[in-house]
């Protein structure tokens, strides 16, 4: 399992998930403290591409071997890529939750929707008050 | 107000090797140290060490004891001797099931090892219905128990006993031996499917057991109770509260074995009736034929129309496919079933499978001595 770390250059949502920006498109993920709530990750449900997600609903599913999880959408869009790696070996998510184990590729619908999410300063003391 | 969780004489040797710590029955219990999966993999190829002090533990004395628990529990009592213990269960009149549990038979004594979250309703069942003569005593609080479990639990073990009242002990069997100087009973019995042993020692000398056992060359590896859950569902046992409960009863569970029905204990008239008659339902055992993984309450589903409701889903880590069990129509649970399993909304196809899902046997060491 990676050591504790959150990226300066990511925006974090509240429930755990960060957006990597790139243009008018982003990646999504989920956060070093959310792959380690769930324990080692087993299984990986992503959205099919072309699915239209909408920010802060559910647009897949993780679970470990005890639990099931929602991944919520950090922003609206429509899904361009899903990491396929992360099927066959789920667990990637807890080794490299950044890098190798990003989940998303969406094209974003309202790329002001982003300025709404936390920058790391403020999702590290929203971590130091859960 | 919520009451504090309890904790087992070997807590503190749970935070030091940094486990999640969870509730379970109102104890505060170690549910994995390192990852589940990995910890399951150990006990099924080598040996891991569970700390099951959580368990209740209730004697039961007295010239009547013997013909009292022959009425009391499901099992034929007159299967049991001196040195034995025997998977039973104890119901209510209508057969609804208020526990299942291992009963054995010591020097003077019987013992019963029950749920954690079952030792009130047991203890106020068995003891309520005693006959004069007979003393049911509830000693949960004072033992502690530890289960080590796994195709080497004997090297585990070895260095820590000196007797020889182990040696050979048989499947089921149980013996009165010092673990590590600590007096201890130790049983040939656990809830994986591998071979091994529950270490039954006093409270307060629980941590010398613990200690010796990490200290020894092939030290067993510490596994919390998520393993358990995983270990048990690969070999269909049954968990009280997920497939027993007081609206299922023996029958429906597939424990017809555990049940003496030719004998008059409490129920055996309805199991009769249900035997006789059949149960609208029946549990099975089923393994995913696509990827995902089955939880407790998903419906099943057969021809298009709901024929029952999973009791226990988990990922194998044995298999790395989803299983669970299921109580579905009684016509619908024979091995090679189709059915459906409706994953929030995902419908997933599975097959209903023989027990175990694994290949192993807690027995399978008997052969070579």
């Amino acid at each position: 399992m990676a050591d504790e770390s959150y990226p300066d250059d990511l925006r974090y949502h509240p429930e755990h998930d960060w957006v990597r920006v790139d243009g008018d498109e982003a990646v999504f993920g989920i956060t070093w403290y959310a792959q380690d709530a769930l324990g080692e990750v087993v299984y990986y449900d992503p959205p099919q591409i072309g699915a239209a997600i909408v920010k802060d609903d559910s647009y897949g599913e993780l679970e470990s071997v005890k639990a099931v999880s929602d991944i919520i959408a950090p922003a609206s869009g429509e899904v361009i890529a899903v990491n396929d790696a992360m099927r066959d070996t789920p667990e990637t998510v807890n080794n490299d939750p950044y890098g190798a184990g990003w989940l998303i590729r969406v094209r974003l619908t309202d790329p002001s929707e982003l300025d709404g999410l936390m920058d790391v300063e403020t999702y590290r003391s929203y971590l130091s008050g859960l | 107000m919520p009451r504090a969780l309890l904790r087992t004489p070997l807590h503190e040797r749970h935070v030091a090797l940094g486990a999640k710590l969870g509730g379970f029955a109102g104890w505060d219990m170690p549910l994995e140290y390192s990852t589940v999966r990995d910890e399951h993999r150990n006990v099924r190829t080598r040996c891991g060490v569970f700390d099951v002090s959580h368990m209740g533990q209730i004697t039961v004395s007295g010239g009547g004891a013997r013909a009292y628990l022959g009425e009391a529990l499901t099992n034929d009592i007159d299967k049991l001797e001196p040195g034995q213990g025997q998977y039973t269960l104890v119901c209510r009149d209508d057969g609804g099931t208020i526990d299942d549990l291992i009963v054995y038979q010591l020097l003077d004594h019987y013992m019963i090892i029950c749920n954690a979250s079952n030792v009130a309703p047991v203890f106020t069942w068995v003891a309520a219905r005693a006959p004069q003569g007979v003393t049911v005593s509830d000693e949960s609080v004072g033992h502690a128990m530890l289960a080590v479990q796994g195709p080497a639990w004997e090297q585990a073990l070895g260095p820590l006993v000196t007797g020889d009242e182990i040696v050979g002990l048989p499947y089921f069997g149980i013996a009165q031996t010092a673990v590590a100087g600590v007096p201890s009973w130790v049983a040939r019995t656990g809830y994986t499917g591998e071979p091994g042993v529950e270490i039954m020692c006093p409270a307060h000398r629980a941590t010398e057991v613990w200690d010796a056992l990490m200290a020894g060359p092939d030290a067993p590896a510490p596994t919390g109770l998520a393993a358990r859950d995983t270990l048990r569902m690969e070999m269909g046992y049954p968990l009280y509260g997920q497939e027993l409960g007081l609206t299922r009863t023996p029958i429906e569970a597939g424990l017809k074995w555990a049940c003496d029905l030719e004998g008059g204990f409490v129920g055996a008239d309805a199991m009769r009736r249900q035997v006789q008659d059949g149960t609208p339902e029946r549990l099975c055992i089923f393994t995913l034929d696509e990827p995902g993984i089955p939880r407790m309450g998903c419906p099943v589903d057969a021809d298009g129309e709901v024929v029952g409701e999973v009791t226990s889903g988990t990922l194998s880590p044995t298999l790395g496919i989803g299983i669970g069990m299921a109580y579905v129509r009684a016509d619908l649970a024979a091995p090679g079933t189709a059915l459906q399993i409706d994953i929030r909304g995902k419908r997933k196809a599975a097959t209903t499978a023989k027990r175990p899902l694994v290949d192993t046997s807690p027995k399978k060491d008997e052969s070579n001595g």
